[in-house]
């Protein structure tokens, strides 16, 4: 196996942001509790899956350029990575809140529908979609050359629709989720430096773990597509 | 490979053996029972990770097998 030294650095640093982030000291916050421990899990999630969408658009770009298969494996393994990594964000988001948000405890909490005209919500929901018929129009195609140019293209689409859909507008609207000020858990008034201790680490390992997964995606794949070619000839 | 998991299970089922006699005056059995039990979620959750990455460290072994032989 290729256990090259990334793929430790990922559980040496999970493991950290797993031991680190349940019993190292956290702010006291009201309404947050103990539940600010999520930042290391919940927003690593979707930092994993800006970063892996990232060096999935990469890839495509290089597809568009060279035209070698391999690089449209490489997108479409790490664009799936990348948008599983955002529904478990979704998930973990939607538990997350339940008990902070939907709390009548918290004065800015009106009734459930209100935190379901969440902007942030409905933004990801967006981009997941977006991404989500990017695996549909991929698996509508039979021609290979012809699927991965029209995927390529589209992957960019779908990555130029991030933008708007979880960075600008969210932002543009009032919201309970934070960040609205600025880049969340990024802005130094928002976490303190005890927290940073574990919080960037945990980015570090997640994106790691999720860059390990899709190389195992991209080396299935390959193989399957040796074996193709083979069975061909 | 199969000898080892049997192994692995078998311990396991010693490791909680021990933890049963144990009960009071241990010294892993109070700190698991410190802090309001945080430490057994710390425990519980690790197994999983660790569980995950074994998984992982598999197939990551078996797609290099497979490559080899292609």
């Amino acid at each position: 196996m290729r256990l090259t030294w990334w793929k430790i650095t990922a559980i040496v640093l999970l493991v950290y942001a797993v031991i680190g982030g349940l019993l190292l000291p956290v702010p006291e916050l009201t309404q947050l509790g103990e539940t600010i421990r999520n930042l290391y899990y919940h927003v690593c999630m979707w930092f994993a899956m800006m970063i892996l969408f990232t060096i999935s658009i990469a890839q495509s770009i290089k597809y568009l350029r060279t035209g070698s298969i391999e690089h449209d494996i490489k997108a479409s393994s790490y664009a799936g990575v990348g948008t599983y990594l955002g529904l478990l964000g979704y998930a973990t988001g939607a538990i997350w809140a339940s008990y902070t948000w939907a709390d009548p405890n918290n004065p800015a909490f009106a009734s459930f529908g209100s935190i379901m005209r969440e902007p942030k919500l409905i933004g990801a929901a967006i981009a997941l979609l977006i991404y989500g018929a990017y695996f549909i129009l991929r698996s509508s195609i039979t021609d290979m050359d012809q699927r991965a140019r029209v995927s390529a293209v589209y992957n960019i689409f779908a990555y130029a629709m991030l933008f708007p859909s979880i960075w600008i507008i969210p932002r543009l609207l009032p919201s309970l989720h934070p960040g609205q000020e600025g880049n969340p858990a990024l802005n130094f008034n928002d976490i303190d430096a005890r927290m940073r201790m574990v919080f960037y680490p945990a980015v570090i390992g997640w994106t790691l773990l999720g860059a390990w997964i899709s190389t195992l995606k991209i080396r299935h794949k390959i193989l399957l597509e040796q074996k193709w070619f083979s069975h061909e000839k | 490979m199969k000898n080892k998991l049997i192994a692995f299970i078998l311990s396991m089922g010693i490791l909680g053996a021990r933890a049963q006699e144990a009960s009071n005056n241990d010294s892993m059995a109070s700190l698991m029972r410190s802090n309001g039990k945080i430490y057994v979620v710390v425990a519980v959750v690790l197994t999983i990770l660790l569980g995950l990455f074994a998984y992982l460290i598999r197939l990551d072994r078996k797609i290099s097998k497979l490559e080899k032989e292609a």
